[in-house]
């Protein structure tokens, strides 16, 4: 009969030679296992901070969009982000929905998926400021692929809701250096004044390298191709047909509120 | 007492891993621009260089000589990837700053050069006081190139003002080449020359011997 033992499994492990296949095996498994524990228990401990402190960051970052948009502050009622109105839509109908759901997703093919996204989900958040009954900001959650993991952000739109008055990216994981300047505010300061569409309704707004030269262009950062593709490629996605462009369609004939 | 003591002081400058190994170069230029993130580096890198060489010093004994580095490179990742998670749960402000260096410690060769050539031969004892060398000879290199960097590039040190400067009402003007990787490149050469020139026996030999193949031997 084998001897079962724990211990004196143990102690035969120990005594076994370095080289023999079954101690590599025990000990390549026995390292993994206790590495991969203590990664993930380390990732589920302290997972609430994590979350608050990208919270907090992506509120900062919605702050200071807010604060650099020309002529809000005299719109606003109070100070900041809690005196925008929020609108959770459904982008299926381009319906206001009661509360976000991030169990409705839908698939979406690879041919319509240029951020990279792989599924969306179909009920957002948008924020809304109004100058008396008019609107006078629009300001849309986009994220998609950049060239390391996901870059995500906030676009100000003005009152046509084809014009950017600004761009914020709160999280990314770009190059330092180079893919990492589309965070910077030189960057983003690019993007206050491009349109997004022509008169006929299709998505022109682009991100060039060799120079801007119209209304629809921003210039792509040197050296970080991929990161430059990824925020453009993101902004077309969420303000195309898939993502936010029903929403702005009605919000522009006055269906939505 | 002495000789005990031996693998804490001599990383500090006689072997420093830095001006003497010329290793961890890449972080050394990359964080060095204030003082809080060369500070913050330095603690994340010896607090994961402590705990890996105490980790791979205690089971050194039953590690296959085949899959040693995977190994050593497993404990290591998976300290690093800790490190980080703290850093970002408690200093988040910083480990926006450190961006991705954090996580590259990983890739930094003092971590896996004091496992392999120290670590790996050692007991606990002095891994870990080898480790707590090499960190705080990698801690202080930086911390000199940080100083330099951030006062004359920002006339600050830790944030705090010391040259006042003619943005803010004062007389300094900022040399604004500190901030860049190139100055930290130049700095750190300036330092190996002066720690070379004083401590003669740290320098390579003036030729490097070729063969007839071009090998460098």
């Amino acid at each position: 009969m084998p001897d079962l033992n724990p211990i004196s499994l143990w102690q035969r492990l120990l005594a076994a030679p370095n080289d023999s296949r079954g101690k590599t095996l025990t000990m390549a498994f026995l390292v993994s296992f206790v590495a991969a524990v203590a990664v993930s228990s380390a990732a589920v401990l302290l997972g609430p901070r994590l979350d608050a402190n990208r919270d907090a960051e992506r509120r900062a970052r919605l702050e200071a969009l807010i604060a650099d948009t020309p002529g809000l502050a005299e719109i606003l009622p109070g100070a900041g982000i809690d005196s925008l109105e929020v609108l959770t839509v459904d982008l299926r109908d381009a319906s206001l929905a009661a509360a976000l759901d991030p169990e409705q997703m839908s698939e979406l093919s690879a041919d319509d998926d240029i951020a990279g996204i792989g599924t969306r989900p179909d009920l957002h958040q948008i924020f809304m400021a109004r100058d008396g009954r008019d609107l006078a900001l629009v300001i849309l959650p986009v994220y998609g692929q950049g060239y390391a993991a996901t870059i995500r952000g906030y676009l100000a739109l003005g009152p046509d809701l084809n014009t950017v008055v600004g761009l914020a990216i709160t999280d990314q994981s770009e190059t330092p250096g180079l893919g990492a300047t589309i965070q910077t505010p030189g960057w983003l300061a690019l993007w206050p004044g491009t349109r997004l569409m022509d008169e006929a309704g299709d998505i022109r707004v682009a991100v060039v390298r060799g120079g801007a030269s119209t209304d629809y262009e921003v210039d792509a950062i040197t050296g970080a191709t991929r990161s430059s593709n990824g925020v453009q490629n993101m902004i077309r996605f969420w303000v195309g047909p898939l993502g936010f462009g029903p929403v702005l369609d009605a919000l522009r004939n006055g269906d939505l509120p | 007492m002495k000789a005990a003591l031996k693998p804490l002081l001599d990383p500090l400058l006689r072997d420093n891993p830095v001006t003497v190994q010329i290793l961890g170069i890449c972080s050394a230029l990359a964080v060095t621009t204030s003082m809080s993130t060369a500070l913050t580096m330095s603690l994340a890198l010896t607090a994961v260089l402590v705990a890996s060489n105490a980790v791979i010093s205690a089971i050194r004994r039953h590690i296959p000589a085949q899959i040693r580095l995977i190994l050593q490179i497993t404990i290591i990742a998976a300290m690093v990837i800790v490190a980080d998670l703290i850093l970002q749960a408690y200093a988040f402000a910083i480990s926006q700053r450190l961006s991705i260096f954090v996580s590259l410690i990983v890739t930094n060769c003092i971590v896996l050069g004091r496992a392999e050539a120290y670590a790996m031969s050692n007991p606990v004892g002095p891994s870990i006081l080898d480790a707590l060398g090499n960190g705080a000879g990698y801690s202080a290199i930086l911390l000199v190139i940080a100083f330099v960097r951030e006062l004359l590039g920002f006339g600050t040190l830790f944030g705090i003002t010391i040259f006042p400067t003619v943005a803010n009402g004062g007389w300094y003007h900022p040399f604004g080449f500190m901030l860049l990787a190139p100055s930290a490149f130049m700095l750190l050469g300036l330092l190996v020359w002066a720690i070379r020139a004083w401590r003669a026996e740290q320098a390579e030999p003036t030729a490097t011997p070729v063969d007839r193949e071009g090998v460098l031997t």
